[in-house]
């Protein structure tokens, strides 16, 4: 194999680590606090808000609904004005983004529903403002099904990033495409599809370690 | 220390309305007027849905009571909200029946929570936790989980935590039924110490009636969201004045009288009949010889058929159900006699004499 198509493998595989990279710290620090809103504004709960949770929820499951192909395209003038262009790597990270936040805010929402609610129970007998109850015994208490589910969004937008690369927004799958499947070069698919496949290994194994590391239960 | 004045809590069921009438609604608790008087142990003892634990959460509004008041040492909690009344429930600990502690802290990081709430800094949680985790025997786990420590172990934990904010309170929501016997027994000398050496107040509900009779001052008993009886354990535990009462004390006692007999008892006394009786002695009755005494002065022959002597706190007490022989005037004779010299004499029924 010459080095250029080497460079090219590399700077697709960085491609696709920066897409993950960025789309995922972004949907994170919206996702999880939103799944919270979702989990504390239901009704009993400690900031019990009916309206707005529904509100909340059909928001986010329209945003689950909408296939991942479909969203990229139809966000296309979003993503030109926030990023400037509607090709590459930034472009693609802004649908990638869109499409993990409510992934993740349900899946949080569910972490946290694990919660025995006799926990909730003792802080609030201890005089535990909402905030205190969100802040010192929700999120640590569901530290291990919060790094479950970014773990499990993390190798979802491992693939879905393979899918941005269809619509030119660069990375393996990108890669995968133009050279393994348009060229007829069945070595640089299995390259490709090998590398995602150690990459979701390995971002599986980091989940795992830290589920493992943070959980006491 | 704790005063509830017409406490009552009504739940909505939730569900459509088939005639078009008010909300189905469930009455948890019924005008509830109670008072436990500083350093007092005070238990409620009742059947599971008889409104024990909504009680005890209406006594921190964990539960906000759909009427009246409650006060603990003097403030009316029912008038607070919002953060005033999150600094009145740090005047109040509360214990569980499942613990409650949070796993991904460690048994130091627990007890020190309530003092994070109160926004105190770390030196001083560490000067206040450190004697706590003493008091409860647990210094050694100090940097351990929960999920590594025994039930016992996990409500030692959870009393330090409850103790931590140093209130005048402490609420115990069936915190002991989780455990074994054994380690109930050690949980409650914990709490009777604490009682001892802080002068704490403690409200405590329960199902079990060994609960009361080892750490309690004063009961009272729970029936369909009723107060229905209140009295000194002692009292409570020679004559209970309410037929649940002495369910729970028979119960407690496993003294009644044998299968055989029960279905031969006949609720009148007939003319060769003998009287079953159930007789309760404390104090000085309890080393008299009474029962030979009937035989002497009364004439009255007693057959036993189940007798036992419990100590109540510093109280003795002997129970003893026996059949009374002899003619219908000598046994009420007796039973004169007996109720002359303090025994508490309840006639369980009459049976036929086999002579």
């Amino acid at each position: 194999m010459s080095s250029a198509m080497i460079d090219l493998i590399l700077r697709a595989t960085l491609d696709t680590l920066y897409m993950v990279a960025v789309s995922g710290t972004i949907a994170a620090l919206i996702g999880i606090p939103l799944g919270v809103l979702l989990y504390v504004t239901r009704p009993g709960q400690v900031l019990a808000q009916p309206v707005t949770n529904a509100v909340l929820g059909v928001i986010t499951n329209i945003g689950r609904s909408i296939p991942f192909i479909i969203l990229m395209v139809a966000i296309i003038p979003f993503t030109r004005a926030l990023v400037g262009t509607s090709i590459g790597t930034n472009a693609a990270a802004v649908p990638l983004t869109i499409a993990a936040i409510p992934f993740i805010a349900r899946l949080v929402e569910g972490a946290l529903n694990e919660i025995n609610p006799g926990l909730v129970e003792a802080a609030q007998s201890m005089g535990a403002t909402p905030w205190q109850i969100i802040t010192k015994v929700l999120l640590p208490e569901a530290r291990g099904g919060i790094f479950t589910a970014l773990t499990v969004t993390v190798v979802t937008l491992v693939s879905y990033s393979a899918m941005a690369g269809a619509v030119g927004g660069g990375g393996l799958g990108d890669l995968g495409i133009r050279y393994g499947y348009n060229r007829f070069n069945p070595t640089i698919m299995l390259i490709t599809v090998a590398i995602l496949v150690v990459m979701v290994q390995g971002f599986q194994s980091l989940g795992d370690y830290l589920v493992r590391k943070s959980d006491h239960k | 220390m704790i005063r509830l004045h017409n406490v009552s809590k009504t739940y909505a069921i939730k569900g459509r309305r088939d005639d078009g009438s008010a909300p189905r609604t469930v009455q948890a608790l019924k005008a509830i007027d109670f008072h436990v008087p500083q350093g007092q142990i005070h238990g409620v003892i009742g059947l599971s849905g008889a409104g024990k634990s909504t009680l005890v959460r209406c006594v921190n509004l964990l539960e906000r009571p759909t009427t009246g008041t409650v006060a603990i040492n003097g403030q009316e909690l029912t008038a607070l909200s919002g953060q005033a009344l999150n600094e009145a429930r740090h005047g109040i600990g509360m214990i569980f029946q499942h613990f409650n502690l949070l796993t991904n802290r460690t048994v130091f990081a627990n007890v020190a929570l309530p003092l994070e709430l109160m926004g105190m800094k770390r030196a001083a949680i560490r000067e206040r936790v450190t004697p706590l985790l003493e008091l409860v025997g647990l210094a050694d786990k100090a940097s351990q989980h929960p999920a590594q420590l025994s039930g016992g172990q996990k409500q030692r934990v959870a009393i330090a935590r409850a103790l931590a904010s140093r209130p005048k309170v402490l609420l115990c929501d069936e915190a002991t039924s989780a455990l074994d016997p054994q380690t109930t027994g050690s949980i409650l000398a914990l709490l009777r110490d604490i009682n001892q050496k802080l002068g704490l107040t403690i409200l405590l509900i329960t199902h079990e009636m060994e609960v009361v009779k080892s750490i309690c001052h004063r009961v009272s008993l729970i029936s369909g969201g009723e107060l229905v009886e209140e009295a000194d354990v002692g009292d409570f535990f020679t004559a209970p004045r309410t037929q649940l009462g002495r369910e729970f004390l028979n119960d407690f006692l496993k003294l009644e009288p044998p299968r055989a007999l029960i279905e031969r008892l006949e609720e009148a006394p007939g003319e060769h009949s003998h009287p079953v009786v159930r007789l309760a002695f404390s104090g000085d009755a309890v080393s008299t010889p009474l029962i030979s005494r009937l035989a002497r002065e009364c004439g009255v022959d007693v057959s036993i058929l189940q007798a036992k002597v419990e100590s109540i706190q510093e109280r003795t007490l002997g129970l003893m159900i026996a059949e009374l022989m002899g003619s219908p005037a000598k046994t009420r004779e007796a039973l004169d006699y007996l109720e002359s010299h303090d025994l508490h004499v309840e006639v369980l029924g009459h049976v036929q004499r086999d002579d």
